[in-house]
């Protein structure tokens, strides 16, 4: 139950609506208008709709006719994966081999794996790094001469242990080899310098409510000349390639939210990567043998801005604490009002060990015992204060219910 | 207290949370995920840990307030009941996996765990009484699942909180209707949550494969049919099977030997048992002197019989029926109850079926 005393680190779930998001979303609501009506009424609406997608793609290095509207990150994933595949696959029939990373997000991994089952996709796993990163060599092997691949999935930022990808790299091997690139940069927009068209990717996912605006509203930058075939048809609202009623006031609310993230992001990183630093210091003074996943705190990937930057989401601090069940953790910690996420569930509900941690390669036993921490913009000292205050006893009682399913 | 209260996603486990959060317990939720194979219970209505069920169980947990996660037992549950149920049929015996499941998850894994986190004691839906460390039946006769819990031991019970023994099944929904809870209505369970379809048959059948042997007639020692599996059949079982002796008389099942897969039937008359021995019990409460006069229940929803209890070999006990019993299978718990109409029967405690006599 979250409360309004809860110490909230679970900034990569969702973060606090801004409050400029709310008034500007609050306004539209109050006008009638639909985005595609002729009369002055639907004029008006199309132009808050059309005004946020330029200044969308102004912060994220874009052209306006490169964003495409969505119902959030999922339907971007399922939308770049499967409309990617199905139309360079229908220009070339050799074209059915999809070569993803197996730490992506279940809306890319399930989309591969729907494709492989159902509709003769052949997939090729990237071996991954111990930070969860695909090097540039490794994309390059797995190509091949890339006349079979239909496309390539890597993401951004990893949403469970934080690892940046180094994405323009990988980009140059894609195009190297005339395949197009998709990245999820959920997590990435508004934590890491992203720019889409420095970064050469051909399709870029993002969701407003990681970085404080409405949940349900998301985009896929889509490059001008890359074909997609649509997975939603109707009114063409998108380009033909996504069709249904525009949600200007989600829209909008996205585009403030989005326009201020980027704008403050250095010093918000600066902010949480020194308070992120200082709760894995604090955690493993008290916990000496917990264990980071992912990249070191202090990773960095290769170019300048806008290129490079961290090699680690400044927010994130993910960790093992040996012998206590990640489950047993987040209870005795929710508890105490200090709510924070141990990963992927199923639909029932039921903790399975992490697959992107499985993926880089630790063991089952490690993977269930670890916890994800992720700082956001209401973020502040007493929050980190507030988890270490409790989190020594807190592992030592977890250890002591020990590894529950033995 | 601190206290962690089971939920299955039935209404009886709804209930029961709700009548802790209002005795002013602490009460954080948990819906047991038991399946190590949810994709399978998704069709199945019934399954006990179906999807829908931890959705059943998390809308209930939401309207109270209350915290609530799911633990995957999966592992332990196929292990310590799953498996034992095919062991025992495989074995020429009758299990009991509620029994099995209380003793050894909900009453144990779960409990232990409960304790190590820093809860007094798990709460669940079963219908039987519990006040001062003694387990008796409930108010709803029909209902009453003291027998499953009989497996219990004074620690366990010390750590268990039972809030509907001294109600009724409509009382319970009632309840449950008065604080709109959607399950208000849902259907009891009856099948074995592990064999959604209720098709036990089948599913030894799937895991144990065809083994065909003789059924034999106890009176004149001669093969009268074949059948496809010795754990299709239980002790005193009448309906089923699948052979015809000369006169009309009715045949039960009277013994299932596993080596040689033989069934053997017989007339009522031969059907009867006078005497049961037990593997050694365990016991409630303080350990009683044998000899002593109670009841004993002989299978879930069994009528009881009074009898008298008396030390039998290695630990367990012989039980001296007053009246012979038809359907005593081995492998069945035999429940010892002191009566007492006014606060409800006693469970003393219980044994295993070993095997059961003629005699007496």
């Amino acid at each position: 139950m979250s409360s309004p005393e809860a110490v909230y680190l679970d900034h990569a779930a969702t973060t606090p609506l801004l409050p400029a998001v709310l008034a500007a979303m609050t306004e539209q609501m109050g006008r009638v208008g639909n985005a595609s009506s002729l009369h002055a009424s639907g004029r008006t609406a199309r132009r808050v709709a059309e005004q946020s997608r330029e200044r969308l793609a102004e912060a994220l290095g874009a052209r306006p006719s490169e964003v495409l509207f969505t119902g959030g990150g999922t339907e971007s994933d399922n939308l770049a994966v499967k409309g990617l595949f199905w139309a360079r696959r229908d220009a070339d029939s050799r074209r059915r081999r999809i070569v993803v990373s197996p730490a992506e997000h279940h809306a890319v991994l399930d989309s591969v794996e729907w494709l492989a089952k159902h509709d003769g996709a052949d997939v090729t796993w990237l071996p991954v790094e111990p930070t969860g990163r695909v090097t540039p060599e490794a994309l390059r092997a797995a190509l091949g001469d890339g006349e079979d691949v239909a496309l390539a999935s890597v993401m951004w930022a990893n949403n469970e242990i934080g690892t940046v990808s180094d994405i323009a790299a990988l980009a140059e091997v894609t195009h190297a080899v005339d395949v197009l690139l998709h990245t999820d940069a959920v997590q990435a927009i508004g934590q890491v310098p992203v720019d889409f068209a420095a970064s050469g990717v051909d399709a870029l996912t993002m969701t407003g409510h990681k970085l404080g605006g409405p949940m349900g509203a998301g985009v896929l930058l889509l490059r001008r000349e890359a074909e997609c075939t649509p997975l939603l048809h109707g009114g063409g609202q998108e380009r033909d390639v996504r069709s249904g009623t525009l949600d200007v006031a989600a829209i909008v609310g996205l585009q403030v939210a989005t326009t201020a993230a980027v704008a403050t992001r250095e010093e918000r990183a600066d902010r949480l990567a020194a308070l992120r630093d200082r709760l894995v210091a604090g955690v493993m003074a008290q916990v000496p043998d917990a264990q980071l996943n992912g990249a070191p705190l202090d990773d960095v990937i290769g170019g300048a801005d806008p290129i490079g930057g961290p090699g680690r989401l400044p927010g994130n601090a993910h960790l093992s604490f040996p012998g206590a069940e990640g489950d047993a953790l987040l209870m005795l910690l929710d508890a105490r009002g200090v709510e924070c996420s141990t990963g992927s569930a199923c639909s029932a509900g039921v903790a399975r060990p992490s697959h992107v941690l499985l993926a880089v390669g630790a063991d089952p036993d490690r993977a269930r015992s670890s916890l994800r921490f992720t700082l956001g913009h209401t973020s502040t000292d007493a929050d980190v204060d507030a988890l270490l205050a409790v989190i020594g006893p807190v592992v030592e009682r977890a250890r002591r219910a020990g590894m529950g399913r033995r | 207290m601190r206290v962690l209260a089971a939920m299955s996603g039935g209404v009886d486990s709804a209930v029961a949370a709700a009548l802790a959060v209002d005795a002013g317990h602490d009460v954080t939720g948990v819906h047991l995920a038991l399946s190590p194979d949810r994709q399978t219970l998704r069709s199945g209505a019934r399954g006990c840990c179906s999807v829908e069920d931890a959705h059943d169980a998390r809308r209930v947990a939401d309207e109270l307030g209350i915290p609530f996660y799911v633990w995957d037992l999966a592992e332990r549950f196929t292990q310590a009941v799953v498996e034992d149920f095919v062991a025992e049929y495989a074995a020429g015996r009758t299990p009991n996996p509620c029994l099995r499941c209380n003793e050894k998850i909900k009453f144990s894994a779960v409990l232990d765990r409960a304790q190590a986190l820093g809860f007094g004691a798990v709460v669940t839906g079963h219908h039987a009484r519990l006040a001062d460390g003694e387990l008796r039946r409930s108010v709803d006769a029909a209902k009453d699942q003291s027998y499953v819990l009989a497996v219990l031991t004074a620690d366990q019970l010390a750590g268990a909180v039972f809030p509907l023994g001294s109600m009724t099944k409509q009382r319970v929904r009632e309840i449950a209707a008065e604080r709109g809870f959607a399950v208000a209505t849902k259907a009891d369970s009856h099948d074995i949550c592990f064999i959604p379809d209720g098709d036990t048959r089948g599913f030894l059948a799937r895991r144990l494969g065809e083994q065909p042997g003789p059924v034999v007639d106890a009176a004149t020692g001669a093969t009268v049919g074949e059948h496809s599996g010795a754990y299709g059949f239980t002790v005193g079982q009448r309906r089923g099977l699948g052979v015809a002796v000369g006169d009309s008389r009715p045949r039960y099942v009277l013994g299932i030997e596993p080596v040689s897969r033989t069934v053997t039937i017989g007339t009522a008359d031969l059907a009867g048992v006078g005497e049961v021995r037990t593997a050694p019990p365990t016991w409630t409460g303080p350990v009683p002197a044998l000899p002593f006069r109670a009841e004993v229940q002989l299978r879930a929803h069994g009528t009881p019989v009074p009898c008298e209890v008396t030390a039998g070999e290695d630990g367990g006990l012989r039980l001296v029926l007053d009246s012979r019993q038809r359907g005593v299978a081995p492998g069945q718990s035999a429940v010892l109850y002191a009566p007492d109409a006014r606060r409800g029967d006693l469970v003393l405690g219980q044994g295993t079926v070993l095997a059961a006599d003629r005699a007496a």
